[in-house]
């Protein structure tokens, strides 16, 4: 079936050695691995997944990225139902910005093909290095105060809701609406381009910018990742960026981790796994800032 | 009846999101195990980009090879259905914001879903 490519190439490439099936089962293991640890510290599989994929397998990032996207589209769908179980998002506010989002996903897909793939490496970096520092500063809880003060945009756009608080429901309204919404154009144009969940950027638009309640922030994320991520997916698809031999065991392994990652409860450990994913993050963010600034990847 | 709440519409949506990442999981699945049949040849080259075949990059494409059974096609079918998910939550979001009377709403989700339609139709033919 497969062509015999110029023997000096595969020798430094260790997919091209192996059979399908192992090649294959590798990929299911790592995902799965990847898709656990995403869902049991919050920062998603989706975003270690790619430079794994193009650093440790040595696939093309762009076969890379159309692999990360499809199964952002299946975990975030499929965390849905406990996410409404909460019953703190906002599908108002989801679907406002969202306009902002699939438009910046359509440039997004649109500049894959455009730049190089050093760029979308170095890149892909700087977002790894970010999402890790997010995560650390939301474990240090400096979260924002909490939006109260009523205003036009968000009275007029419906930019509002109610969330539990100490004493009973308390209200919050939508804080610098035209900075929430520029910030979510970036984070769906990101998400177009890397592949990705950008949920970090989003919960900044939300939590930072909106100074929405955080579980809202992060629960409405979720919730806006598939649409954003559903914006770019044609467009990969039509370019072959989708390859069904790689996406096929990501999808499953990403998604089948993450699902057992929403059902065993694990608590007590999540900080110090959160701390251990983060240095991971860290390292790769660096191997891909490097791999793309020398142009190896 | 009275109107839906948003709580109610998210709980729908919610489910149907279960269904079609469920059913696209199957596909996927089936297509990887009759993929099994090559399972001892070895991996294409994929260090290098190159597009691939045009059946496997469009709606079309796709369909004539998963009526001949052809597994790759079949995985291709089940990743459709998986990007057609979310496109039909925010389908029913327009239709869920319709039975609230909520005019702007039913507007803002009906952009996004225009957006999505013409991504998707612009280039999957």
């Amino acid at each position: 079936m497969s062509s015999n490519g110029p023997p000096a190439a595969l020798v430094a490439t260790i997919p091209t050695t192996m059979s399908l099936i192992v090649f294959t089962s590798l990929l299911f293991i790592t995902s799965v691995a990847a898709g656990l640890l995403g869902s049991l510290t919050g920062l998603g599989g989706g975003v270690v997944i790619v430079p794994v994929l193009a650093l440790l397998f040595r696939v093309d990032i762009r076969y890379a990225i159309g692999a990360s996207l499809v199964s952002v589209i299946a975990t975030s769908s499929g965390a849905a139902v406990a996410y409404v179980r909460e019953g703190l998002s906002n599908i108002r506010i989801g679907m406002f910005l969202e306009v902002a989002t699939t438009l910046g996903a359509l440039l997004g897909a649109y500049l894959t093909a455009r730049v190089s793939t050093h760029w979308i490496a170095t890149v892909f970096g700087l977002v790894l290095l970010y999402s890790a520092a997010a995560s650390f500063r939301q474990r240090s809880q400096s979260v924002a105060p909490v939006g109260k003060q009523p205003n036009t945009l968000a009275e007029k756009l419906e930019l509002k809701g109610s969330y539990p608080g100490p004493n009973g429901a308390e209200p919050y309204f939508a804080q610098r609406v035209p900075l929430g919404f520029g910030i979510m154009f970036g984070a769906g144009t990101l998400s177009g381009l890397l592949g990705i969940g950008s949920g970090a950027v989003k919960v900044l638009a939300m939590d930072q910018a909106m100074r929405l309640p955080f579980k809202v922030s992060t629960t409405t994320s979720n919730f806006m990742i598939g649409v954003t991520a559903a914006a770019s997916a044609g467009i990969y698809l039509t370019r072959g960026y989708i390859e069904p031999v790689i996406a096929m065991p990501v999808m499953l392994g990403v998604l089948f981790g993450s699902l057992i990652g929403t059902r065993i409860l694990v608590r007590a450990s999540v900080n110090t796994l959160k701390s251990i994913f983060a240095l991971v993050i860290v390292l790769l963010g660096c191997e891909m800032l490097y791999s793309g600034i020398t142009g190896r990847i | 009846m009275s109107r839906p709440t948003d709580h109610d519409l998210d709980q729908s949506v919610a489910g149907m999101l279960r269904i079609g990442v469920t059913l696209a999981a199957i596909v996927v699945f089936a297509g990887g195990v009759l993929s099994l049949r090559q399972a001892w040849s070895s991996t294409p080259d994929y260090a290098h980009f190159h597009p691939g075949s045009e059946a496997l990059r469009s709606i079309s494409g796709i369909v004539r090879g998963v009526v001949q059974f052809d597994p790759q096609s079949i995985i291709q079918m089940g990743l459709v259905i998986l990007i057609a998910t979310p496109v039909t939550r925010v389908l029913l979001c327009v239709i869920g914001f319709a039975r609230q009377k909520s005019a702007l709403y039913v507007v803002i989700s009906s952009v996004v879903l225009v957006i999505l339609v013409y991504s998707l139709t612009k280039t999957m033919r």
